[in-house]
């Protein structure tokens, strides 16, 4: 066996060990397990989603005739189905009568929500199926921004609810108004966080099974809790909860909070089986991950701060949106709550005013997302501390520390309610300003400055929640709300030690890692309590709801293992010792307390001596030699739940998580005046988390949070169009950083333990989300001086920041149009002139043989009614070709003066509709000018083409009609459309003269 | 040529060392076939566009995605995966020193980061930083920030010239 370790030590100990990570042996083979590579029983059928291409629209028909009579196709899960065998899901927040179900069944209200399952031998022939799901839509109004869907006259996505906010709480703690009132100065500042994900690389993944002997669900899903979820989706698929059984693989491509997002999907493929009555399988895709898992919420917050002369800020006031998306989705609305009682950061601030409202918009829901509610909160306070430093004229550095907690102050209650364990804040800010070397940083800027750069300093100053209150979200409910629903509180972690008959130890967890090495960690927990060599302990953290130890807090989120887990695995680890130091004591009628463990043996110090696996083996092998309170085997489950997590009080103060690390953080940026690049010279970030339990596995969460963070800060938005189009939906459109743009921070530590948890270990794997992005924003802040700075700060962001000095359009050259208010909606005009009377260009138009020969791209047309038209019509767009089920209907006819002609369809690549209003003007020599004024919308993948190649495509699509028809009435092409413009350019470029 | 899309056409290929056969739909991507017809899955699939690079493998010792090359497109050629890099139990050069300098969390991209840097020593065997960033560009990682990476293909080139890693194999054979 080779040393895993970087590092070893003479006295044995593990814990705090740079130990490579035992997982790396598996998977630098490629021979992890996955999802999606475990094996399936055999039978197991695929599923393939249909989804909406609207945003928001009714539910009129869904036809799934000819997705059946496809060969290989077996079955489709619809709305219908779903109505009968299971429920809606319960939502966090009560008296908003809001339906949230697996499938779409009277609305849908984001583009990508489900709204049938194919179920097909392969996924290549469910796939085919989707396209023959006959899906009728009436397109709403959607409405995509917070703001305007927090407004009276917003279209409202749930009827029942009356309007889109569905939750809102005021909160007063101390005495804001006086604050506000007594204050030297108010500084305010409104920011925008926007919505992106930490895409893990690999997708959701389901395995659903059915019994219906039993009545049991059995899924396997690559979930990573919180557990808690658990009881919704028992709720929704209608079974008492011991009737869903939930696994989880051994392995998981990654997940960052956004595998919380699959248990909508876990019900869906529990009811896809029972549909088909046999196992069914279901591998999400990357579009369909960007489009329709889970991602960050978009929050709107104004913030004010009530400070005095000297930069000491007395309050502080909250008024915030948060924009959950189509539907709360538990455990929204969390994004708030987690971090309410850390409101007020790291300051020592005493008097804090809160609105928050919750508001529903047509995207899709949101979710967990590492950094979960930290990234928004914290970019809205320090923007707001830099703020108050700018107007103040005052160094933000010294604002910042005026203002922070100091040490002699902890435990520190905040004014919100958090118990803030331990810290030091001030010497910490201290080292890593001299360890970073601030100074210099600060002469740096001055130098570049002085020879015209753009270059800014920016700060913060983060506390880093951990091990989250599971009450903390019933904050979002009333105090008489929570009376009567009971307490909620705690955080409850567990960890099984299994010793078998020769002495090999095996540990269980509840964790669900998702690639941070707690195998690892625990391994050397355990070692070190029990004196054997870590590589020997086996660790298994699959997670199976039906038969090992699991609470509501199990799962793999709030940054819960260092402290929770892992201290629930010393604890078991103590309870096994405790039974082998006893077993070995009465062996030896020693005191149990001089009882040894090390070097994989069982001592007494200059006594009697056994090997590990002969001690642990009694245990199973002989019984009669066990002390009268043994009763044999060997097997410790340990419980663990810190007492400091209670419920709200009856004023909203939540101590919403149990540990709290510091993080402060300064960089240089250096902007390009011509591109508007952000580059960052240099990111200095200094973490105090507590006891580390492994430094390198520390340092690689902090790299890997930094790095994700900086593509929130300079590259990534989960982008909708003002129609609620998923404007993000590749990895070619949705940027993350590569390497080359990846930056290396210098990476400091100091250790403060927490008092709290078992190993003095806190949570440190979210800082970097939360701290990154605000402290990259206040150096663009200070670089450019400006203070409305809005994330991602793309390089266009930026050059508009800068300011540009528009050179004049070059002459001759038409303006875009300006795209309509409301959706990007294409309007133009055009004419063409045929050479036949007003009267007989009508008739023909109103011939529906005509219509068929003069839409392009139609390959059949019938009558619905009259001057109505089914039509099959293939559109190509770009790059995009689509076949629509298109309505084609002629109205407002004036004959032979003026008519309207209008079309809209549906096809797999999104949503179209045209309308063209034409007036027939007679000319002198009896022919006819057809002048026709056309708007188009679209909407889907469609209108991720871009408005520009849009309105050309529109016009020239627009101007085929017209031309068609003129050619149908004189059997050949005429002038004036687009066109003949062309011929007769092309023509005169190559020097033929005129062609028309 | 339009297949019909239940015609199934045999395909043999040489799969890290050995001849395998089967038989497939011609439009089936060459990661599914390698994953689920042939068992190799260490090809881990992530966008089936092209972008992420997690499916990369090597194709006549081209490294290659196999999202963007149907199972047909392989008939007769070479593929190698992640599979392939250790001998005997042993993980190679590049493995260890991946796991030395922390350079995976999941996992779940490194097979293809592997093979992409395995192609890219053979072409590169004296890389400086900005070139092993630029190769691997045409990865993401989304646990890492690339700093382990890095760090691991440049220590492992610098041990290929001075032949370090060669006889450090050969002294620890038994090295799991």
């Amino acid at each position: 066996m080779s040393d895993h370790s970087t590092e070893t030590r003479a006295d044995g100990s593990h814990i705090g060990r740079s130990q490579t990570r035992f997982e790396d042996q598996a998977l630098l083979r490629g021979l992890g397990r996955y999802a999606d590579d475990l094996a399936t029983p055999p039978g197991t059928l695929h599923a393939a989603v249909v989804r909406s291409p609207h945003a928001h629209a009714r539910v009129l028909s869904v036809d799934v005739s000819e997705a059946l009579a496809l060969k290989g196709v077996r079955a489709v899960l619809t709305g219908e189905d779903v109505k009968r065998w299971a429920h809606p899901f319960p939502v966090g927040v009560r008296g908003a009568p809001m339906e949230h179900w697996c499938l779409a069944v009277d609305k849908v209200r984001y583009v990508g929500e489900p709204v049938c399952v194919v179920i097909a031998e392969d996924r290549y022939r469910a796939e085919d199926a989707l396209d023959l799901v006959r899906v009728q839509y009436e397109p709403l109004k959607p409405v995509i921004d917070p703001e305007k869907a927090a407004a009276e006259d917003a279209p409202v996505l749930h009827d029942a609810v009356g309007g889109n906010v569905v939750n809102e709480r005021h909160f007063r703690y101390g005495d804001p108004d006086q604050a506000f009132e007594d204050a030297d100065h108010r500084v305010s500042i409104k920011v925008r966080f926007p919505r992106n994900s930490c895409t893990p690389i690999e997708c959701y993944v389901v395995v659903g099974q059915y019994q219906p002997a039993t009545g049991v669900y059995d899924i396997l899903s690559n979930f990573q809790g919180p557990y808690a979820l658990h009881s919704v989706m028992a709720r929704a698929l209608n079974v008492t909860s011991n009737r869903l059984r939930l696994r989880t693989p051994p392995d998981s491509g990654g997940s960052f909070g956004i595998k919380q997002g699959v248990l909508t999907y876990v019900v869906l493929m529990g009811l896809a089986a029972r549909k088909a009555g046999a196992p069914v399988k279901w591998v999400e895709d990357r579009l369909e991950h960007l489009q329709a898992s889970s991602s960050a919420t978009n929050r709107v917050a104004d913030m004010e701060a009530a400070v005095d002369a000297d930069g000491r800020v007395t309050a502080l006031r909250y008024d915030q949106i948060d924009d959950c998306g189509g539907y709360l989705r538990a455990p929204e609305p969390a994004t708030f709550y987690r971090m309410h009682g850390n409101l007020t950061g790291a300051y020592g601030i005493r008097n804090l005013a809160v609105r928050n409202r919750v508001v529903l918009t047509n995207k899709l829901p949101s979710g967990l997302n590492r950094g979960f509610g930290g990234g928004q909160m914290y970019f809205a306070l320090e923007r707001l501390m830099h703020q108050v430093a700018r107007q103040l004229n005052l160094d933000p550095l010294e604002v910042m520390r005026r203002n922070l907690v100091p040490a002699d102050a902890f435990p520190y209650r905040t004014a919100s309610g958090a118990l803030l364990d331990s810290g030091k804040y001030a010497d910490t800010v201290d080292l890593a300003l001299r360890d970073g070397g601030y100074q210099e940083l600060i002469q740096r800027r001055d130098r570049a400055r002085a020879e015209g750069k753009l270059y800014g300093v920016g700060l913060c100053a983060v506390v880093e929640p951990s091990i989250s209150n599971m009450g903390y979200i019933t904050t979002a409910l009333t105090p008489e709300q929570r009376r009567k629903a009971g307490p909620k509180n705690g955080a409850v972690s567990t960890a099984t030690i299994g010793i078998d008959p020769l002495g090999g130890i095996t540990v269980h967890v509840s964790s669900t890692p998702q690639g941070q090495g707690h195998q690892t960690v625990v391994a050397q927990v355990v070692a070190e309590v029990l004196g054997v060599d870590p590589a020997s302990i086996l660790v298994n953290v699959e997670l199976d709801t039906g038969k090992d130890p699991w609470s509501i807090a199990s799962g793999n989120y709030s940054s819960r293992f260092a402290g929770a887990v892992a201290g629930a695995v010393h604890k078991a680890a103590l309870q096994v010792r405790a039974r082998l130091a006893n077993i070995a004591a009465t062996m030896w009628e020693a005191d149990a307390e001089r009882v040894r463990f090390a070097g994989g043996k069982v001592f007494i110090e200059d006594g009697p001596s056994l090997g590990f696996h002969r001690v642990a083996g009694t245990a199973h092998w002989s019984p009669a030699l066990l002390p009268d309170n043994e009763s044999g085997g060997l097997r410790e489950t340990a419980f663990w739940t810190p007492p400091q997590l209670e419920a709200p009080d009856d004023d909203d103060h939540i101590n919403s998580s149990l540990c709290h690390g510091f993080i402060f953080d300064y960089c240089g940026v250096e902007i390009d005046r011509v591109t508007g690049e952000v580059h960052i010279d240099r990111y200095v970030t200094c973490h105090d988390a507590g006891r580390l339990l492994n430094p390198m596995l520390v340092d690689g969460q902090i790299r890997g949070g930094f790095t994700q963070a900086l593509g929130v800060a300079l590259m990534e938005e989960f982008a909708y169009g003002e129609d609620g189009s998923f404007l993000s939906g590749t990895l070619a459109d949705y940027l993350l950083p590569t390497a080359p743009e990846a930056v290396e921070p210098l990476i400091l530590h100091t250790e403060t333990p927490s008092p709290f948890t078992p190993l003095g270990a806190k949570g440190m794997g979210e800082g970097n989300n939360m701290s990154t992005p605000v402290c990259i924003a206040n150096a663009v802040a200070d670089a450019l001086g400006r203070d409305d700075i809005q994330l991602p700060l793309t390089p266009s962001r930026v050059r508009g920041l800068i300011g540009i000095d528009e050179p004049p359009a070059p002459e001759g050259l038409e303006p875009l149009a300006a795209p309509r208010a409301g959706g990007p909606a294409l309007q133009a005009r055009d004419s063409v002139v045929v050479p036949a009377s007003p009267q007989t260009v009508y008739d023909t138009v109103l011939d529906p043989e005509t219509l068929r020969a003069i839409i392009p791209g139609c390959h059949a047309l019938e009558l619905e009614g009259e001057n109505q038209y089914r039509a099959d019509v293939t559109v190509g767009v770009g790059m995009i070709k689509a076949r629509f089920a298109a309505r084609v209907r002629l109205s407002d006819l004036d004959p032979p003066h003026s008519l309207r002609l209008s079309g809209s369809g549906d096809s797999a690549m999104g949503s179209a509709s045209g309308s063209a209003h034409v007036t027939l003007v007679e000319l002198d020599n009896g022919h006819t000018r057809l002048e026709y004024v056309y708007e188009v919308d679209v909407g889907g993948k469609i209108a991720a083409v871009g408005g520009r190649m849009l309105q050309s495509a529109s016009k020239i699509i627009i101007g085929q009609v017209f031309n068609r028809l003129a050619q149908r009435l004189t059997g050949k092409p005429v002038g004036g459309g687009l066109w003949q413009r062309l011929r007769a350019l092309i023509a005169r470029l190559l020097g033929k003269g005129d062609a028309s | 040529m339009h297949a019909p899309a239940e015609q199934r056409s045999e395909i043999e290929l040489e799969l890290n060392g050995e001849t395998r056969h089967g038989r497939t739909e011609p439009r089936t991507q060459l990661c599914d076939f390698l994953r689920h017809d042939l068992g190799a899955t260490g090809v881990h699939v992530g966008c089936e566009h092209g972008v992420c690079g997690a499916c990369t493998v090597l194709v006549d010792g081209v490294a290659s995605r196999s999202c963007l090359m149907l199972a047909v497109q392989a008939d007769g050629r070479r593929i190698d995966t992640v599979e392939s890099l250790a001998r005997d139990d042993v993980m190679n050069d590049l493995q260890q020193a991946f796991s030395r300098h922390h350079a995976l969390q999941c996992g779940f991209c490194t097979s293809g980061i592997l093979m992409s840097c395995v192609e890219f020593l053979q072409r590169v065997p004296t890389p400086d930083e900005a070139q092993v960033r630029d190769m691997l560009s045409g990865h993401l990682c989304r646990c890492t920030g690339y700093t382990g990476i890095v760090r691991a293909v440049l220590e492992v080139a610098g041990q290929r010239q001075s032949g370090e890693s060669q006889q450090n194999a050969s002294e620890n054979p038994n090295d799991v």
